[in-house]
């Protein structure tokens, strides 16, 4: 590849990286998601057996990574509208980027307790 | 500057640029018109793709905005509030299906979100899958796929029984 004619983005192609990888696997867990709920329409014991994964630790630190993705893909998604629809979306798209990302760390510590509250209380007793 | 001096037009740079390019073509010898790439001819197919794509994208912003949420709602309800994951299960379900109201959100939810995530996976596919034979059956499984979910979905939330054994 010739010198130099890599193209190297800054924020404004990281975002949609990050933007097109967490849509493609909150797609493949909808798939997913869909199947177990499914399992309502078989018995109530297959759907509770189905349900117990999601409560294992593993699946439970999961389901943080789940609402991870989905958050920063609602607010940069929101990011992206503001700079399609605004006229000075696209001046201030760096700004709105840390704007998200911002938001996104605040909602993600404050999700942490209440997403693996189960996890921890059996993993720490009380 | 050899171009000037088969013209009597002026040869000293003027304020606009070099006068070469005021040399070679005046009221008698206009330049020659250059079609616009992408204008309409005779030889245009009739038949277009018409705007889908750009009704694609628009679904996209709109979908996305009701999804925001309708989906960090549905988090909210199942992951945060009262107990986390612990409380989920049928009986969980079961309450919240007896409302019309969530049965609405649901199934809203449902065919946005599949709606909008598929749209997203024909973009990515799009972009990656160079052969056309791959980019054809990827878009048919991803096609299937979306159908068959969405159906499953839709008979689930419409035929839900609390009382099934």
């Amino acid at each position: 590849m010739p010198a130099g004619t890599l193209y190297r983005g800054r924020e404004g192609m990281w975002s949609w990286v990050a933007h097109r990888v967490t849509g493609v696997l909150i797609f493949f867990f909808l798939f997913v998601h869909v199947l177990d709920t499914a399992l309502v329409r078989v018995s109530p014991e297959a759907y509770d057996d189905t349900v117990a994964i999601y409560k294992t630790p593993l699946v439970n630190l999961m389901e943080y990574g789940l609402v991870a993705a989905i958050l920063f893909h609602a607010l940069n998604g929101l990011r992206v509208i503001a700079v399609d629809f605004w006229s000075k979306g696209a001046r201030y798209q760096k700004q709105m980027l840390w704007t998200v990302m911002g938001v996104w760390i605040v909602l993600m510590a404050g999700a942490f307790y209440p997403v693996l509250q189960h996890t921890l209380r059996e993993l720490f007793g009380s | 500057m050899s171009t000037t001096e088969t013209t009597e037009s002026k040869t000293t740079d003027g304020p606009d640029g070099p006068a070469d390019s005021v040399a070679l073509y005046d009221v008698d010898h206009p330049a020659p018109v250059i079609e616009p790439p992408r204008k309409r001819t005779a030889k245009t197919p009739k038949a277009s793709r018409g705007n889908f794509e750009m009704q694609t994208w628009l679904f996209m912003r709109l979908s996305g905005i009701v999804l925001v949420v309708l989906v960090l709602g549905h988090l909210l309800i199942q992951l945060v509030l009262d107990g986390g994951v612990s409380k989920v299960g049928f009986a969980f379900v079961a309450g919240r299906w007896a409302s019309p109201f969530w049965q609405v959100w649901d199934l809203l939810m449902l065919w946005l979100a599949m709606l909008h995530g598929a749209n997203g996976l024909r973009t990515v596919i799009n972009d990656y899958a160079e052969r056309d034979n791959t980019r054809f059956w990827l878009k048919m499984l991803l096609y299937a796929a979306t159908v068959f979910t969405v159906l499953l979905g839709t008979l689930v939330i419409f035929t839900f029984d609390p009382n099934i054994r």
